[in-house]
């Protein structure tokens, strides 16, 4: 039974941990802001991964309810800033807007941002 | 009730609130909660002075689900600082946002950020940590676009996102540390910590996380244009307290979590690291255009004198030398803190007297604006590190245990930082004083200049000459 629950663990973990690196690199390497925000939500999808892995302890037993919790505080946080850059996002976009009114038709830009 | 440790963060969000609820009354309530706050916070330093080490389980829950809080020594010095720092931002914020809009927004997120950092000076837990380091990246990058400039969004969405990656990275850690030893309280992880690959990726994972928040060369690229384009009490917090508060939290980590597993290798890379700091800091301070450019640039530089202290501190034994070297890290800390807040609330003052900050056509400074020049001056006292200032004992115990230890090489690199501060220093000072009719007043405007005047005294005098109470705070609750 120990065996099963190590190597779902070890599944979930490496899966989280995979994700996480994914993430960075996407963060690294990608203008886009939404783009940098998916890697940055990807990223801590890793994160919680790999808590909820160490939480499990079994189908039977209840699993640790320390882990659950630092994932739940982790979404509110992840949320958070999440809506903050976006804000952010939207401000910069609106200002763009506006200081280029003539410029109709060329708002896509190759990365398929919207403006 | 009385809990100093839990009012220290509880009393900012309690304000946040309120100033939130009440945008009428904001400035009124936003200084009752600065000054109650200041007042408890000086409660918690004058007894952990008194050699009680502080500790309190929210609550009364226990770990490992409660949120325990506890203060030391280093704690209490930085939360004493940190918060006279925040009482003479608040002061001057009332004179510098004056009754306009930006005021109201300007309270709620200050007093957030005010909490945030308490709770992370305070906070016992691997995981708590975290949250009051997001709330502070959060709030601080909010408050930084209160000018509403289109730089200053910039500059503070590559604020944000950089310090998101960063936490992430730390939560990784965080998460690896709790795989391996079950638990999320300093002490116990401290205790039960072997080396290993997990210790030692945990440790690569949270600190280097660490590393992008402090801006540590290379990785400040996003500090200067967030902190030059803040408003200027805005500037003084960040390049004064938020910086600092991550690299507390490198210090805890390195000093008391990761004691026995860091090498001398990864203190050099720190070291050296925080060479070229210093050296690009001041080097880019001294090209600088923009007063608070100039300012944002010297926090770089500042920051890399923290982090040579790194690897002396891990060659160094247990002992008296040992403790020295960390009293001068905390005064330095302390130092920059308190001269930095003031360089950029005077600076603040310059921008809205002259409508600009230019460094070339700061000609007749200092004859309209005594008060803000002689600040000026005085905090350039203690970034160059003249004695009596703090920064003066910090860099002379840096170079004598630098030498001790056969690596002189830092001492070097010691020497050219402060030629180069010296070198902006009076270039701003050389603009400043020009020929023109001297004015009939030392004071321009009260309420904004004193507050930065203190702060600049502060570092220049004060912090230096109390070295001897703070080493004593230091080693109090050990």
């Amino acid at each position: 039974m120990s065996h099963e629950i190590l190597i779902t663990q070890l599944l979930y973990g490496g899966a989280g941990l995979l994700f996480f690196l994914l993430g960075v690199w996407s963060f690294i390497s990608h203008e886009p802001l939404w783009r940098k925000l998916i890697a940055l939500n990807i990223m801590g999808a890793g994160v919680f991964h790999v808590l909820v892995a160490v939480a499990y302890r079994g189908l039977d037993a209840p699993p640790d309810p320390v882990p659950h919790a630092l994932v739940l505080t982790g979404i509110v946080v992840a949320v958070s800033a999440t809506a903050l850059a976006l804000a952010f996002g939207r401000r910069l976009d609106r200002e763009d807007s506006e200081r280029t009114p003539e410029v109709q038709g060329v708002d896509d830009r190759e990365d398929g941002t919207h403006v | 009730m009385f809990d100093p440790l839990a009012l220290a963060v509880a009393l900012p969000l309690l304000g946040a609130l309120l100033v939130t609820m009440l945008p009428g009354w904001s400035r009124a309530l936003g200084m009752l909660t600065a000054l109650a706050t200041t007042v408890v916070a000086l409660w918690l330093t004058v007894t952990v002075w008194g050699g009680a080490s502080l500790h309190s389980d929210l609550g009364g829950w226990g770990v490992p689900l409660g949120i325990a809080l506890r203060a030391d020594g280093l704690a209490a010095a930085l939360v004493a600082m940190a918060n006279l720092v925040a009482l003479a931002i608040s002061i001057n914020a009332t004179g510098y946002f004056g009754t306009a809009e930006s005021s109201r927004k300007f309270w709620p997120l200050w007093l957030l950020l005010w909490s945030a950092l308490n709770g992370l000076f305070l906070a016992a837990d691997l995981f708590n940590l975290y949250v009051m380091l997001e709330l502070l990246g959060l709030s601080a990058a909010a408050l930084g676009a209160l000018t509403g400039t289109r730089e200053a969004a910039e500059a503070n969405l590559r604020y944000l996102l950089v310090g998101l990656l960063g936490s992430m990275t730390y939560l990784l850690g965080v998460a690896l540390l709790y795989t391996a030893y079950g638990t999320l309280d300093l002490e116990q992880v401290a205790a039960s910590l072997t080396p290993g690959p997990v210790a030692l990726s945990a440790l690569a994972l949270m600190v280097g996380g660490l590393l992008l928040k402090a801006a540590l060369f290379p990785l400040h690229f996003w500090l200067p244009p967030a902190h030059a384009n803040a408003p200027a009490p805005v500037s003084a917090a960040l390049s004064a307290l938020v910086v600092k508060a991550a690299i507390y939290l490198v210090l805890r980590l390195w000093l008391d979590l990761f004691d026995g597993i860091v090498t001398e290798a990864a203190g050099m890379l720190l070291g050296l690291l925080g060479a070229g700091a210093v050296l690009w800091g001041s080097w880019r301070a001294l090209r600088a255009e923009r007063l608070k450019l100039l300012a944002a640039y010297s926090t770089v530089a500042q920051v890399g004198y923290l982090f040579m202290f790194l690897p002396l501190l891990t060659a160094t034994p247990d002992g008296p030398e040992r403790e020295r070297l960390l009293t001068a890290l905390v005064l330095l800390a302390l130092t920059h803190g308190f001269a930095k807040a003031g360089f950029f609330l005077a600076a603040g003052l310059v921008q809205k007297s002259t409508g600009h900050d230019r460094i070339r056509e700061l000609g007749g400074a200092a004859q309209s604006l005594p008060a803000a020049t002689f600040t000026l001056g005085l905090a350039g006292v203690a970034l160059i590190g003249l004695p009596p200032s703090g920064t003066f004992f910090a860099k002379w115990v840096l170079v004598g245990q630098a030498i001790a230890l056969g690596q002189w090489w830092w001492a070097l690199v010691v020497m050219a930082g402060t030629l180069l501060a010296a070198a902006y220093v009076f270039r701003v000072l050389a603009r400043a004083f020009n020929r023109e009719p001297t004015p009939k007043c030392f004071l321009t405007d009260p309420r904004t200049e004193i507050p930065a005047l203190l702060l600049a005294a502060l570092s220049a005098l004060g912090v230096g000459l109390a070295a001897q109470p703070i080493a004593v705070l230091l080693g109090a609750g050990d």
